[in-house]
């Protein structure tokens, strides 16, 4: 080659031979691999049907106020009650005394100007109906927080573990198996019941509890994924360019590693919010009428043995609870399918 | 007289492994001049690469350590420098490209993110600026449309668009040094000569120094001025490239030569390769670390582990017999 000149870029030639795909600006915004990953999440109908699960609960969390317009604009929270009897009264009984305002949606609707108990009420005439509205807010508050506050804590001790190796990986790790050790809902019942008397009774203490025997999973994962991205060539090549190591671990080593943890993460809000409910109906955390899927289920404790009677009491919170677990089950499976290296190509 | 760059005595590293501790390179002394091209040569496991991480101090370290030895480069110690001051060498005066262009670039990163690391890094320039010169240097390696690649992630360059990219990495902050790593292994051999021709292309332009570590003498004929042939963690042969071609001394360089294929061959005939496999050196040898493989070896081969010896003008090799004769060297 006489003259080696450089290419110049002109392949309009080419270009008018093989057409070439189309991409559109969606992928061009996200990126072919984000791309590809979101693509993969809406296949299956299993996931599409998380997706839609999560959507609705987050509505029914964003229009808590219009779906079920609290009697106590200033505490939401609180779960109007209809008197102070004890025994459950059934669905689409009529409101007697503290009925909150009501709904835009009620009239259009049922034709009627007055508000009744949709899903009846549980010990202590407390509305079910109210409860599970408002106790989706909930329900988001608690799993948002923890499942944050434990990645977080599980992504910095895992990548310090894993960064530094040796004796200080050996410890790290170590004081996570001793947290493993402890039976989670024990240890967690235990702590939460020690800090209610403290703090006072609200949703502060539980969430303390799972998070602090909430985040060794992650700590683990991120640690494992970290030591395998660490010895990849491209960390080398980061390093022989002179990147400095605070910048190899957070723009190389983190980005490459952190999609498993972020799967486990999403698998996590389920997990959490049913651990919470398992609180609350044991009696730990919130006061006594906060809505609260877990709180709405503890009253229907003394029932259970005429459930035939007052099945409404525990199937609505109860279907509620499995509904929420379930979506975000179901939209972490999707995740992991998409994002796990070995699935590529099946999904 | 060029000067001298680069200067690297009696290096010594070892590696701690549950067998024992590896001698992965055993007092390797060289040079290299301002300009210059030195091949490195020798089979899988010798101590190439070892050599070259540990002058950059890129041993993972455990299991990896540096002994002994010095490096000194433009008068400074590379083995004896804060971990500070060896970060801004690396990159900026003396860069790397590896073997494998498949895993050595970030998969989640885009091309241009990963070329502008180096400059903003060590150049001190700002995104805009460093994104200019990432289009320029991308267009330098010979890859069209090189603005709009940059956006691109690196499943979508080839294998050999990424080794250009690699290039091009090394080469952003003007280097002195260009460490290669066999850098054409993983390529196809056309796309070998295109960047083979490419690398010899910049050095020419750049007036930059190549260290070219390779194990296929054939890249080495054509693109360095002078040779080390390593060992077992030794250097056994230092030549110019010409005189080593003509004249080898060492039995092992000639076993290397030999087993080159030949465009001139019976076409039935068997290829030549030396017998035997390479050692693991679990400690230091006593005897020439080549004597069991070796045809020539006598009775002193087996005794004593031979030092490098001037055997021409500009020829050293580590060897007590003259492969010509058959007798000890005098």
């Amino acid at each position: 080659m006489a003259d080696s000149a450089l290419p110049t870029g002109d392949n309009t030639l080419l270009r008018e031979t093989t057409p070439l795909r189309d991409i559109s600006g969606l992928e061009r915004f996200l990126g072919p691999e984000n791309y590809r990953i979101l693509r993969g999440l809406l296949k299956t109908p299993a996931s599409i049907l998380g997706f839609i699960l999560i959507a609705l609960f987050i509505f029914i969390a964003l229009a808590a106020p219009l779906i079920a317009p609290p009697l106590t604009p200033d505490d939401p929270y609180k779960i109007p009650r209809d008197g102070f009897t004890s025994e459950p009264r059934p669905m689409m009984s009529d409101w007697t005394r503290n009925a909150p305002p009501l709904p835009f949606w009620w009239k259009p609707i049922m034709k009627t100007d007055h508000w009744v108990h949709i899903l009846g009420t549980s010990q202590g005439q407390y509305d079910v109906f109210y409860g599970i509205v408002w106790g989706t807010r909930t329900a988001f508050r608690t799993g948002f927080i923890v499942v944050i506050a434990t990645f977080l804590i599980g992504i910095i001790v895992g990548s310090v573990s894993a960064y530094y190796g040796g004796a200080v990986d050996n410890i790290i790790m170590r004081v996570v198996d001793v947290f493993l050790t402890l039976p989670f809902i024990l240890a967690a019942l235990i702590l939460a019941a020690v800090l209610t008397p403290k703090i006072g009774r609200s949703l502060i203490p539980s969430i303390i509890a799972l998070i602090t025997f909430g985040w060794m999973g992650y700590a683990r994962v991120i640690r494992s994924d970290i030591l395998s991205v660490k010895e990849r060539d491209f960390i080398m090549a980061a390093r022989v360019i002179g990147v400095k190591d605070s910048q190899i671990l957070f723009r190389h080593i983190i980005p490459n590693a952190i999609f498993p943890t972020l799967v486990l993460a999403s698998l996590g809000i389920g997990d959490v919010v049913l651990t919470f409910a398992a609180l609350s109906f044991l009696g730990i955390g919130v006061n006594v009428g906060y809505a609260d899927w877990g709180q709405v289920l503890s009253f229907a404790r003394n029932w259970i043995t005429s459930l035939n009677m007052y099945w409404y009491i525990i199937v609505w919170p109860g279907l509620t609870l499995t509904l929420f677990v379930m979506g975000w089950n179901l939209v972490g499976d999707a995740l992991r399918d998409v994002l796990d290296p070995r699935m590529r190509g099946k999904t | 007289m060029p000067g001298l760059l680069l200067d690297v005595q009696k290096l010594e590293t070892t590696f701690k492994t549950p067998e024992g501790v590896v001698h992965a390179v055993n007092g390797v002394s060289f040079d290299l001049k301002e300009g210059e091209t030195l091949g490195v040569v020798g089979e899988s496991g010798c101590g190439k690469s070892v050599t070259m991480l540990s002058v950059l101090r890129l041993i993972p370290s455990p299991p990896g350590k540096i002994v002994a030895g010095e490096a000194s480069f433009l008068g400074k110690d590379l083995l004896k420098m804060s971990s500070e001051d060896i970060r801004h060498v690396r990159g900026a005066q003396i860069s790397m490209v590896f073997q494998d262009p498949m895993t050595s670039l970030n998969p989640v990163l885009t091309i241009g993110r990963q070329l502008t690391e180096p400059l903003m890094l060590h150049v001190g320039m700002n995104q805009k600026q460093a994104d200019a010169r990432a289009a320029e240097l991308l267009s330098m390696v010979g890859i069209p449309n090189s603005k709009e690649r940059l956006k691109d992630y690196p499943h979508q360059y080839s294998g050999g668009m990424r080794q250009r990219v690699m290039i091009a990495m090394a080469l952003s902050c003007n280097p002195q040094i260009l460490i290669a790593d066999e850098p054409t292994t993983a390529l196809d051999v056309t796309i070998q000569a295109q960047i083979i021709e490419l690398v010899k292309r910049l050095r020419d332009e750049l007036g930059m120094a190549v260290i070219w570590i390779t194990h296929d003498l054939g890249v080495v004929a054509g693109l360095a001025e002078r040779v080390i042939v390593m060992y077992g963690g030794y250097i056994i042969e230092e030549a110019p490239v010409k005189e080593l071609y003509a004249n080898p001394q060492h039995p092992y360089t000639l076993g290397l030569l030999g087993s080159l294929p030949r465009v001139d061959e019976d076409e039935g005939a068997r290829l030549f390769s030396i017998e035997g496999a390479p050692p693991v050196l679990y400690e230091k040898p006593a005897a020439c670390p080549f004597a069991p493989r070796c045809k020539w070896a006598a009775e002193k081969c087996w005794k004593e582990n031979p030092v490098l010896m001037n055997v021409g003008p500009e020829h050293k090799a580590a060897c007590f017999v003259d492969t010509k004769t058959g007798r000890y060297r005098s």
